[in-house]
Parts: C-alpha cells; sequence; structure tokens
C-alpha cells in the first residue's frame, strides 16, 4: 500500500507540474518571442531614456546568445503533447487505484478530469484548443477509433447476426430520431417553456444527432461485464452501423431546415440519398481492402514498411468517403475487415504484431482525448440553458429507444434462432450511450440555426447523462438481472471438431428442410474465397483448416508447458517455485533476457509460429490484444528459470519422482511408451557439461515444435519422443540461425527428415538434422 | 397458416407428433409438405435416393452419417413421424413447453448432444472409438489436411477428452468435453412456418 502511495503522490505532483505547464502554455496565450541580442545581456529597460546622448557611444556588441527561448515554433505540437501526456497520466492514476475502473467507466474519469482542467483554464481565462472543431474531430480523432473497431470485430458472430444488427441501426435511428423530433416539437408548441421559435425541421435535426448511439461509450462500459455474445455485437454494430443512417438523416434535414417546406420528392431523395450513402461506402471499403490485400502479396522483401499500408489504405478508405460524403465510417470498417483477413497472412509476424499494437494505441490516444476534451470543452463554452427543452429531451430519448427496442425485437425476433428475451432487450435498450460523436456533429450545426446554443447544451447534457448515469449503473444492473454473460473460455481440440461437426449437421438439416440458411452463404462465400479471392491476394494461398491451427497452437503450448514443468535434468525445486510465481505474475511486464541465444531462438520460434494464425476470439477485450503473448512469456520464463537455476547450482541429482504422472506427451505415438523416453533423459543427462545442457534443451525443445510443425516428412513411422543424442561435440554457441520463409520450410519438408532422431546404441544421432550441423 | 386442426387431419398422427416433440400445426403442416416433396416416388417413405436428390446435401461432407440419422437400424425407409421426431431435435431449447420434464423433450441440450453422439458412434456400442472419431475428420477435411495431420489432431483429442483412458469416448465424457459450449445454440434452426 505504501507503494501505491509514493505513486499516487508521483502521479500528482507530475500532474500539477503538467497542468501548470498547460495553464501557461496552452490555448491562445501570447507567445513571446524572444530575440537574442544585447538587450538580454545589459537588461537595457526600453522606459529609461538616456538625458543625455553619451559623447563616445558603446558600440553594441553582438555577444552570442548563450540561452534562448522561441516558442511559437514548437508551440502546437509542444501543446498536442503536453495534452495527450496528461490525458495519458489521468488513464494511468485510475488504474492505480484499481477499484475505481470496476465501478466507474473509464470514460467518466476522463470527462472528470477533463472537467477540472477545464475550470482551471476558465478561471485562468484560457481558451481550449481547437480540437473538437469538426474538421479535426472527424479527420483526426475518429478514424482511428473506427479502424480499431473494425479490425477488431469479430467476425463470426457480426456476420451471423448481420441481419439483426443492421435492422437495429437503421430502422432504429430512423425511429428514434422520427420519434424525438416529433415529441420535441410537441413539446415546443407548450408556451410555458420559451421554446416555440424552433421549427420541426430543426427539432428532427437536434433529435438525428441525439439518437445515434455511440460505440465508443457503450464498449468502454461493456467491457469488465462481458455480457453474452449477441448483445454485444448488437450494440457494437450498431453504433458502428448507425453512421450510415446518421449522415443521411442530418444532411437531409440540415438541407430542410433552410427550406420552408417539405415536399415528397426530398423524402424520396431522402432515401436514395441512403441507399447512396451506405452502399457507396461498403464499396470503397471493399475495394481499398482489397487493393490493400493485393499490395501485401508483394511485401515480403520490404518487410518494414508491412504496417504501412494497413493505416495508409484505410485512412484514405476514409478520406475519399468523405470526399463524395458517403458514409466513412462504413467505408473504413469494410475496409478494415476486408483487408485484415488476407493481410494477416501476407505479411511477416512482426508486422502483424505490429499493426494490432499500433492500431490500439491510435485507438486509445483518441478515444481518451475525444472524453477528455468533452471534459474540457463543455466548461469552456458558452451554454443556453433551458430547463424544459433539456429535461424533455433526456426523457424522451430514454422513452423512444426503450419502445424502439422492444417493438424492434418483437419484430425481428421470429426470425433469429435465438430469440432475444426481455432481459436481453433492456440491456439493449439501457446501453444506448451518446458519446463525442454526437458532440461533434452538434458542433457542426450551421449558425442560422438561432437556438443552437441550446442544442449544444441539450447534447452535452443527454451525453453527460448516459455517460455517467447510465454507464456507472449499468454494471450492478446487469449482474442484478442477470444478464446472460458469455464464457469465453479457451477453446479446446474437441470444442473445435465438434462445432465443425454440428455446423455440417445443422447445414444439412436446413438443406433437408428446404430452408434458406445462412450456412448456405457462408459455404458460398467460402468456395468463392479459395477458389478465387485467396489465389489472386494471397502470396501463399494454401488453406489451413481453423482445426489444424488450433491443434498446432496448442501443440507448441504445450511443448513448452511441458519444459517448464520439473523434469528431473535442471532444478526442480526453483524451477516449481519460480514456476507458480511467474504465473501468478502473469499480468505485470515480463523483463528481458537480451542474450544472443535467446533472441535467436526467439527468432526461430517466431519464424515457426508464423504458420499458425490465432483464431480470433469471438469476442475481443476492446484495450489488450488477442492474447498471443502467452506462449512467448512462457518461453521467456522458461529461460529465466534455467538461467537462475544455471547459476545457482549447477549439477544436481536427477530427481526422477518428480516427474509428474499428468504428463502427457502428445506425439508420442502409440507403441513408445512414456518410460523409455524419459530413461533416455536420464541418461543423457550426467555426460552432459552446463552450457551444452543449456543448448541441448532448447534444441530439444525446437526439434520437438520443428517436429510438430513438419509432420509425415519423410514419412517415418518411428516418430517418438526420443531426445536427441547429447552434443558435446559441438562448441557452446547460438544454436544455428535458420531462417524459414514458408516457402523454404515447406520446400525442406520433403528433403530434411524430421526432428526427432532415434538413436542407435552407440549414442550417435542416426541421420543428420539440419539443426545439428 | 392456420394451426386449423381439421386441416391436419390427413396427417397421420398429427396431434400427437405435436404433443410429443413440440412442433406447432403449422410446422407440421410444412413439414408435411416438405417430406411430400421429397418423396418421390410416394412410398409414404424418404429412402436413400429421396435424400440424394437433395442437391445441397449431396455437397455436405457428413450427408451419409446424417442420413443415417433418420434411418432406424433395421429400416430403410424413413416415415414421417420418424421424419419429425429427427428435425424436433433442432428447435431452440428456450420453448414454453413444460409439460414433460426437460429431460424427454426432444431439443433439450442432453438429447442434442446426443444426436451428435450417435453420429459419431456408427455402431451404436455406446462410445467412440478412435477409428470413427478419424473417420469423422476424415470425413471433413480430407481435402484440406494429409492423414497424418488428422491423426495428431484425433490423437488430441482422445487425450482432452477420454478421462478414463479407456481408448473410447463414453457419452459421459463426450457431453464433459464440450460443457463449455452452447449447444442449443450451435444446434437450432429456426423453423419457418
Amino acid at each position: 500500500m505504501g507503494r501505491l502511495c509514493i505513486l499516487g503522490v508521483r502521479g500528482r505532483t507530475a500532474w500539477c507540474t503538467l497542468l501548470l505547464l498547460l495553464c501557461c502554455s496552452g490555448g491562445d496565450c501570447e507567445s513571446e518571442t524572444r530575440t537574442p541580442g544585447p538587450t538580454d545581456i545589459q537588461g537595457v529597460k526600453p522606459f529609461h531614456n538616456e538625458p543625455q546622448p553619451q559623447p563616445f557611444p558603446e558600440e553594441e556588441k553582438a555577444n552570442m546568445p548563450v540561452f534562448t527561448m522561441d516558442y511559437s515554433r514548437i508551440q502546437v505540437p509542444f501543446e498536442f503533447t503536453l495534452w495527450v501526456l496528461l490525458a495519458s497520466f489521468a488513464k494511468i492514476g485510475f488504474h492505480i487505484y484499481h477499484k475505481i475502473t470496476i465501478w466507474i467507466p473509464e470514460s467518466c474519469l476522463l470527462i472528470c478530469i477533463g472537467l477540472i482542467v477545464g475550470g482551471i483554464m476558465h478561471s485562468v481565462k484560457e481558451k481550449p484548443p481547437a480540437v473538437l472543431s469538426s474538421d479535426v474531430f472527424f479527420l483526426y480523432m475518429l478514424p482511428p477509433i473506427v479502424l480499431d473497431s473494425g479490425y477488431f470485430m469479430p467476425t463470426r458472430p457480426f456476420f451471423e447476426n448481420v441481419g439483426t444488427v443492421l435492422w437495429y441501426a437503421v430502422v432504429g435511428s430512423l425511429w428514434n430520431s422520427v420519434g424525438i423530433g416529433m415529441s420535441l416539437f410537441a413539446i415546443c408548441q407548450i408556451e410555458a417553456f420559451g421554446v416555440q421559435d424552433i421549427n420541426l425541421q430543426e427539432n428532427l435535426l437536434f433529435a438525428s444527432i441525439i439518437s445515434a448511439v455511440d460505440p465508443v461509450a457503450a464498449l468502454c462500459v461493456f467491457e469488465d461485464i462481458s455480457v453474452n455474445e449477441q448483445i454485444y455485437i448488437v450494440i457494437f454494430g450498431e453504433g458502428l452501423f448507425n453512421d450510415a443512417v446518421t449522415v443521411v438523416l442530418y444532411n437531409m434535414f440540415s438541407y430542410v431546415a433552410d427550406i420552408p417546406a417539405v415536399e415528397s420528392v426530398d423524402v424520396f431523395l431522402g432515401v436514395a440519398r441512403f441507399c447512396v450513402v451506405s452502399l457507396g461506402g461498403l464499396l470503397f471499403g471493399v475495394l481499398f481492402g482489397i487493393v490493400a490485400a493485393f499490395t501485401t502479396r508483394f511485401t515480403h522483401n520490404s518487410r518494414q514498411i508491412e504496417p504501412l499500408f494497413v493505416f495508409m489504405y484505410s485512412y484514405l478508405a476514409y478520406l475519399v468517403a468523405e470526399l463524395f460524403a458517403i458514409s466513412s465510417v462504413l467505408s473504413i470498417i469494410t475496409c478494415a475487415i476486408t483487408m485484415k483477413y488476407y493481410v494477416e497472412e501476407n505479411v511477416s509476424q512482426r508486422s502483424c504484431t505490429t499493426i494490432r499494437h499500433v492500431v490500439k494505441v491510435l485507438a486509445s490516444i483518441s478515444e481518451t482525448l475525444i472524453f477528455f476534451f468533452l471534459g474540457v470543452v463543455t466548461i469552456t463554452t458558452e451554454h443556453e440553458w433551458n430547463w424544459a427543452y433539456i429535461l424533455f429531451t433526456l426523457l424522451f430519448a430514454f422513452i423512444w429507444r426503450g419502445l424502439g427496442i422492444l417493438v424492434l425485437t418483437q419484430i425481428i425476433n421470429p426470425f433469429r434462432t435465438i430469440p432475444f428475451s426481455f432481459k436481453d432487450q433492456f440491456g439493449l435498450a439501457y446501453s444506448g450511450l451518446r458519446g463525442a460523436v454526437c458532440f461533434a456533429l452538434v458542433f457542426t450545426l450551421p449558425d442560422t440555426i438561432n437556438r443552437r446554443k441550446l442544442f449544444v447544451t441539450a447534447s452535452i447534457a443527454i451525453i453527460f447523462f448516459t455517460v455517467f448515469i447510465q454507464g456507472i449503473s449499468i454494471r450492478p444492473i446487469v449482474e442484478y438481472m442477470n444478464i446472460r454473460r458469455s464464457n469465453n473460455e479457451k477453446y479446446n481440440i474437441n470444442m473445435e471438431i465438434h462445432s465443425r461437426t454440428m455446423e455440417h449437421i445443422v447445414s444439412g438439416i436446413e438443406d433437408l428442410c428446404g430452408q434458406w440458411s445462412h450456412y448456405y452463404w457462408k459455404d458460398k462465400f467460402k468456395k468463392f474465397n479459395d477458389r478465387i479471392l485467396r489465389r489472386i491476394l494471397l502470396r501463399d494461398s494454401r488453406a489451413e483448416s481453423s482445426i489444424v491451427s488450433l491443434y498446432k497452437k496448442l501443440e507448441l503450448q504445450s511443448a513448452i508447458e511441458m519444459l517448464d514443468t520439473p523434469m528431473g535434468d535442471l532444478s526442480a525445486a526453483p524451477s516449481v517455485v519460480s514456476l507458480h510465481d511467474e504465473m501468478k505474475e502473469a499480468s505485470r511486464p515480463k523483463k528481458k533476457f537480451p542474450t544472443a541465444d535467446v533472441r535467436n531462438m526467439h527468432n526461430i520460434l517466431a519464424k515457426n509460429m508464423y504458420k499458425i494464425r490465432q483464431k480470433t476470439l469471438a469476442y475481443t477485450n476492446k484495450y489488450k490484444l488477442p492474447d498471443e503473448s502467452r506462449t512467448r512469456e512462457i518461453l521467456i520464463r522458461r529461460h529465466s528459470s534455467i538461467r537462475r537455476s544455471l547459476r545457482a547450482s549447477s549439477f544436481r541429482d536427477p530427481l526422477s519422482e518428480n516427474i509428474p504422472k499428468s504428463q502427457r506427451y502428445y506425439s508420442l505415438q502409440p507403441g513408445s511408451d512414456l518410460e523409455s523416453a524419459f530413461a533416455l533423459r536420464r541418461r543423457s543427462h550426467g555426460r552432459s557439461l552446463m552450457k551444452v545442457e543449456f543448448l541441448k534443451q532448447d534444441i530439444v525443445m525446437f526439434s520437438y515444435i520443428m517436429g510438430v510443425f513438419c509432420p509425415g516428412a519423410g514419412g517415418s513411422s518411428t516418430r517418438s519422443a526420443i531426445p536427441l543424442s547429447p552434443i558435446k561435440e559441438r562448441s557452446p554457441g547460438p544454436a544455428p540461425h535458420r531462417t524459414p520463409t514458408v516457402q523454404q520450410s515447406e520446400d525442406e519438408e520433403g528433403a530434411m527428415p524430421h526432428g526427432w532422431q532415434p538413436e542407435d546404441p552407440q549414442g550417435n544421432t542416426v541421420s543428420r538434422n539440419p539443426l545439428l550441423r | 397458416m392456420g394451426s386449423n386442426k381439421s386441416t391436419l387431419q390427413h396427417i397421420p398422427n398429427a396431434e400427437e407428433l405435436m404433443e410429443e416433440t413440440g412442433f406447432s400445426a403449422a410446422h407440421i403442416q410444412r413439414l408435411y409438405d416438405r417430406f411430400q416433396l421429397l418423396d418421390r416416388d410416394q412410398m409414404g417413405g424418404l429412402r436413400n435416393e429421396d435424400f440424394e436428390a437433395i442437391p445441397e446435401l449431396v455437397t455436405n461432407p457428413i450427408k451419409d452419417r446424417i442420413i443415417g440419422a433418420f434411418l432406424s437400424p433395421g429400416k430403410d425407409m424413413v416415415d414421417f413421424p420418424s421424419f419429425v421426431r429427427v428435425l424436433a431435435h433442432f428447435q431452440p431449447t428456450n420453448s414454453k413447453r413444460s409439460k414433460t420434464s426437460s429431460q424427454e423433450q426432444y431439443n433439450s441440450p442432453t438429447r442434442k448432444l446426443q444426436f451428435v453422439f450417435q453420429l459419431y458412434d456408427q455402431d451404436r456400442d455406446g462410445k467412440i472409438s478412435k477409428t470413427e472419431m478419424l473417420q469423422v475428420l476424415q470425413e471433413m477435411l480430407r481435402m484440406e489436411e494429409t492423414d497424418e495431420q488428422l491423426q495428431s489432431v484425433m490423437e488430441k483429442a482422445f487425450q482432452e477428452a477420454d478421462l478414463d483412458q479407456d481408448d473410447a469416448i463414453s457419452f459421459d465424457e463426450f457431453k464433459k468435453s464440450l460443457e463449455k459450449l452452447d449447444i442449443s445454440e450451435k444446434m437450432s434452426i429456426g423453423f419457418l412456418c
């Protein structure tokens, strides 16, 4: 606890320093350029006139300035960096005291900090940086967030529920906008409230802005709750796809707001425009996605710039859509979805990781800044408060959303395989949070609308209400109502196999019943994909079924785990203890062990792991990447325990009784048994040198893994987990650095005998293994 | 379609079927129409040729097993009640009927699992042997993977599921290995009326 306090204090002092700095430098403060010159050094005050000119004025010497300051040059990037830092410190600060984030979502906390900073700035009469101007927001801050959502979208549940998602997004937004707009107009008619000058079009315009559910805010809240997949994907998809509707409605109503009367032609044009906007967005997205995938087919010689393509193409998709005023959000999402599948198979493992990390970082920065500035700008804009209008807005927003969800669900439930229960519907209705998109949109309202300030205030009020009240209360409500939660347990092989079987069964039965099924489209797309798309877009278009990919991944993990548990060679006791400790420390960042050995082995393993593509978990945590790090962590922990044990005491008696009974050798073919494998291993221990022992362990691991990855090579049927002979004759050094690219490893499969070699009685390996060369 | 009981009179045992399986009258009617359509020679039962005539089903890798699930052992024709009974397994689980205990209902998760289990267990000895599982894997994945890969996959699956190490997976072990999977979600069809 003491440590936490110190950290908290340090955090706080850092905050205060930053705040002061910001206040001094933020906004429109005067920047003083001080030119270097003799005035600095001699400190001549300009007001003091010399009473008489001096007879021999000293020549002004132009001394070289030792210390100068030129603030205006760096002002913009400097302030930007400080703001980002401040917001990020706020974020760090929350997680120091862990309990807060359980009850209060991060978005709320960030807004609060923003409010505080805004208050400070307001009292010092500074203006905040113009970050939430619509251009900056829509061109710079929104794309990373949407890219993140699209890139990590769980595609399988999404496509299974695509009808539902679109139904809620499109029809729901329409329903909400029209409903809220009409009711507000009705309210405006009442004289007592003093808002009679807002006509129907303006009400509808305002309603279209605030009816859009914001995915950022809603998903922030869902993080710790892990509601079931159906609700998650509906909220997620709805938040993203109602952008098309919002854009159209906004444009339509703002256009119409200038015209006194609405004609039916305008409605028809509105519908046509909606089609153009949405389909155009999808089209552009798919186009750019395919081009991006095609580009990455040729990047195997320039691996460093691979991540660049992902970002550039998706940003291009966004901008081009903005150019044509079609739905840029749809465009970038479709681009990301299309691109991801092919790009991740074409690029190297490192690039893949880089892309994922950078996407997350950018999205994180953007989101933090958005909520932060929401707080700041709240204080510093001019507000117009009208109790009636605002309260009724809140009320209607709530009512219409609830009604909307109810009615829409009733209509669509018969078409769903798993209908939404009332609890699910409540969850859906209650998680309709509004967020920054709404806020930015309201700022783009033209000034011709005379009640603009009221609208701004009302939308801020709605955002605050939904984010704070609903955001904070949704967690206890979900738990109280016992809404179905997801169980994202680790998949094992059985589940994968039987899932696949069940899919085939269901598909067959549906064909039998003569029903159109979504498996039909899935199958069709799969065939099209395999035959055409993969050939064009992938460099190496051999398919690998998900069952076998999962199998390989699990084998790799168990291979590494196998070496983690005590096996009697290296020290047993510290390993066990350290292993348990390390498992508990799983959340802390791992230490690095930068030796050439570890790095080389790491390289080799990483290149072999290239073949496994992590099956995207159906439900990905928003703030964390899909967890591939476990295997790498285990690998590094293993090395750390090896090193520790080597340092501690070198020779120990093999503790044979420590071999756990539950140890399983998955590649052990029927016929060979566990005991012989261990016997060989134990026998070979005594003859090894210390360093060679270390290398042997890792070569054993390599070979095992190579055996896993290159099965069937050479067609040997005597494949069993027999260790290699001791490699005394080898000079200690890093393991030979094989650089298998995908093609190479495939070619060598035929030529090279696989990893495990049977030992003949002399203790020499029978055949040559490239690893031992 | 109306739930007019009179329209179902030409369907033998319609009411018992409705009671037993939980289908509504409209469903039964539709299934009967489909049955008639599939039964090309109007013999009152479906045989292998009728199943093979469905074009989409032919491309299904495990179609023989699915067809086999309809046929009771010893018979080679599927009559309408058996047809409906098998299809009843695929109703969503959240049906409102609770007259009979949930274990007996066709669409309970256990019954669904039993259906899948029987698909694997062709010789009906109550256990899935290694060869049986390997056969299923081969049927599903023959085009994509080599036999050795599938062998390894099968071995691993057995390691995970076979808890009493008798080289066969019993129904309980099967059920346990799939306890984290939402069976009702995966094995349900929305029947149209």
